[in-house]
């Protein structure tokens, strides 16, 4: 890993609040985060229901704002930016994995894993879906490109959503519960999947589980309870 | 995928396509509005050019008559006059009528101009003694306003000499046929006797019962009106300019123009009015289409608000997801305009079909306008797009936050 104080952190947030509602019935959600993501980091968020985990993921995703505080992606400022701004440095920049794989149903598994590309770029052409088919291929799923989303099994849906996270080869892949519907066994493979794409791409991963299991074979596990982060541990995982 | 296709495109399409049934079922219920918009637009404008074309089979676009007499007041020694008995119109010529024929032919909107002496008499045969019009005309020029060689029943259109064309009710009164001779007599006690050549049907009883026609020649001399003419009868490239041309021949002329549009104004007052409530008609089908439309959207976009979410997420802009509901909206009713368009269609040769009139031919003639086809399919794409307007603006603004946890 580089040396995490010369290089631009991938992600980092100063002193970052949420509140919800205005005047008497204002109830602040996240107290004044302070957090930073080195490049190739596989950082696990942890906490109960109700911590702030969701509300903090939505504002690094970019599909929120936050009341206070600033938040970098990249160096980037993204206080400044129009929702315009916000949406294209959401698309070029993070890639998002959801608990319920959320595929499009009326496209194919190839389709669905080239249309960031294809929302970027306007038009298809072959060079997407050829790179949309290399990703396919890298998480397993060769033989599966032309399904339709709903005609694969939950792991594959996942492997598919994982595949599309990566398509605009984002900075920083965002997690929420990605193994949080599977069985154990699929649950096992699609992290192993998480893993192997930041050894090999150096991607940066920030994955929201329940599951200490899995959070414990993160490098990093950054904890949060009512709002503040509580506990932030770096280790080298036990195993993969 | 179609490489062309941009990403809206591809995405409504998907859509679109996914919830077949939907789909489906709005594009059959933007058919069939289209189909009676179309259909009724098509038969209304044949009923209409129908009803004109029989009113004006026996009748001229615009009939110039010699100006009104008005009595003057004559006041000598200025006594005051207690009554204005209004003058009694007798029949007399048109002023140079020949002037003004030849300067009216140099107006391009004229098709034909036919002067013609005409008059009230009587015609006699055997113990039959009618109450006719006596028109003498040209046969030429005043086929060019009335399509009298057309309505010919029986014999021709002769008017030589002695000849006289009747009606085919006057026939039946008198008892007359071809080759038959009637006895016509006018109020001036001038008498002449014609050979019927031709029988006529012009779809009026009234025309048919009392419209004689004989030479220029023969009328002149029976009506007194020797060298004169008291109408001159005009047809038009377009009818309706006959309002409009008719005042600017009245200001030019002197003379007193009445338009069929005025001398029918009842009949054209029933035509407008026909077209205002079928408007009426249309647009409602507009509004409830539309409705359709719009009702079908918001219930995809509640339906997709995930994916609309995803997509968010993945960097699609809020003028995307505008696009790409707005897109569906005007597929919808581009395609249910095609539909719409063959159904009316199918609607018009079932018309042809059955309508006829009792002797087989048919009622009358619909021509399906390629026009109201393109303008069908234009106007129902513009509709489906502006009915998606709030359903597209409700997808664009879609929190992808809460979009995708719902």
């Amino acid at each position: 890993m580089a040396d995490p104080v010369t290089t631009t952190p991938v992600l980092q947030l100063k002193n970052i609040r949420k509140s919800y509602g205005s005047g008497e019935t204002e109830s602040e959600i996240l107290h004044g985060i302070d957090l930073r993501l080195e490049r190739g980091e596989f950082a696990a968020l942890i906490g109960p229901s109700g911590s702030g985990k969701s509300t903090l993921l939505n504002l690094i995703g970019l599909l929120d704002r936050p009341s206070g505080g600033q938040l970098f992606i990249d160096g980037q400022e993204t206080g400044q930016l129009d929702d315009t701004g916000l949406t294209r440095l959401r698309g070029q920049r993070i890639g998002f994995v959801f608990q319920h794989h959320h595929l499009i149903p009326a496209f194919t598994a190839l389709e669905n894993v080239a249309m960031p590309l294809l929302v970027a770029r306007g038009r298809p052409d072959a060079e997407m879906f050829a790179q949309a088919g290399r990703l396919l291929d890298q998480v397993g799923l060769a033989e599966r490109k032309q399904n339709l989303a709903n005609q694969l099994s939950g792991g594959q849906q996942q492997r598919v959503a994982i595949a599309r996270a990566l398509a605009m080869s984002p900075s920083l892949v965002l997690a929420d519960e990605p193994t949080g519907n599977l069985d154990t066994h699929s649950a096992d493979d699609v992290f192993a999947l998480l893993r192997e794409v930041n050894t090999r791409l150096n991607t940066t991963f920030l994955i929201v589980t329940h599951d200490q299991r899995l959070a414990a074979r993160c490098d990093r596990i950054i904890e949060m309870v009512d709002g503040n982060i509580v506990a932030d541990r770096r280790h080298q995982a036990a195993a993969n | 995928m179609k490489s062309w296709m941009p990403f809206e495109w591809i995405a409504a399409i998907r859509f679109l396509r996914e919830g077949r049934m939907q789909s489906l079922l709005i594009i059959v219920g933007v058919g069939v509005g289209v189909a009676v918009i179309v259909f009724m637009s098509a038969l209304l404008s044949g009923l209409q050019a129908n009803l004109v074309k029989r009113t004006l089979s026996s009748q001229a676009h615009i009939v110039l008559l010699p100006p009104e007499e008005i009595a003057r007041l004559q006041s000598p020694a200025g006594g005051i006059a207690l009554r204005l008995q209004k003058q009694a119109q007798r029949l007399r010529s048109i002023d140079q009528w020949q002037q003004i024929q030849a300067r009216l032919e140099g107006l391009p909107e004229i098709a034909a101009i036919s002067p013609i002496a005409s008059g009230p008499a009587f015609v006699v045969r055997g113990d039959a003694n009618k109450a006719i019009t006596l028109l003498g005309i040209d046969p030429v020029r005043y086929s060019g306003v009335i399509a009298l060689p057309e309505r010919m029943v029986a014999g021709q259109l002769r008017v030589g000499a002695g000849e006289a064309v009747i009606g085919i009710e006057l026939a039946k009164d008198l008892g007359a046929d071809i080759g038959d001779k009637i006895r016509v007599t006018t109020a001036g006690d001038a008498t002449e006797t014609f050979t019927v050549t031709g029988l006529f049907d012009l779809g009026n009883k009234g025309v048919n019962a009392r419209n004689v026609y004989v030479s220029l020649r023969s009328a002149q001399s029976l009506l007194d009106l020797v060298g004169g003419v008291s109408s001159i009868d005009i047809s038009l490239h377009d009818i309706d300019e006959a309002e409009r041309l008719a005042s600017k021949i009245a200001a030019e002329t002197g003379l007193t123009a009445d338009s069929w549009i005025k001398t029918n104004a009842q009949f054209v007052t029933a035509l407008t009015s026909q077209r205002v409530s079928s408007n009426v008609i249309r647009f409602f089908i507009g509004l409830s289409v539309a409705f359709g439309i719009a009702s079908v959207l918001v219930v995809s976009v509640i339906q997709r608000a995930r994916e609309i979410g995803i997509l968010r997420a993945m960097g699609a802009s809020q003028g995307q997801m505008l696009r790409i509901f707005l897109l569906q909206g005007g597929i919808v009713g581009f395609f249910g305009s095609l539909l719409g368009s063959g159904l009316a269609w199918t609607f018009l040769m079932l018309w042809r079909l059955m309508a006829r009139n009792p002797d087989g031919t048919p009622m009358f003639i619909i021509g399906v306008d390629p026009w109201l086809v393109a303008i069908a399919a234009g106007g129902a794409s513009l509709v489906g797009i502006l009915s998606a307007l709030l359903p597209a603006r409700r997808a664009a603004r879609l929190d992808p936050v809460v979009a995708i946890r719902g």
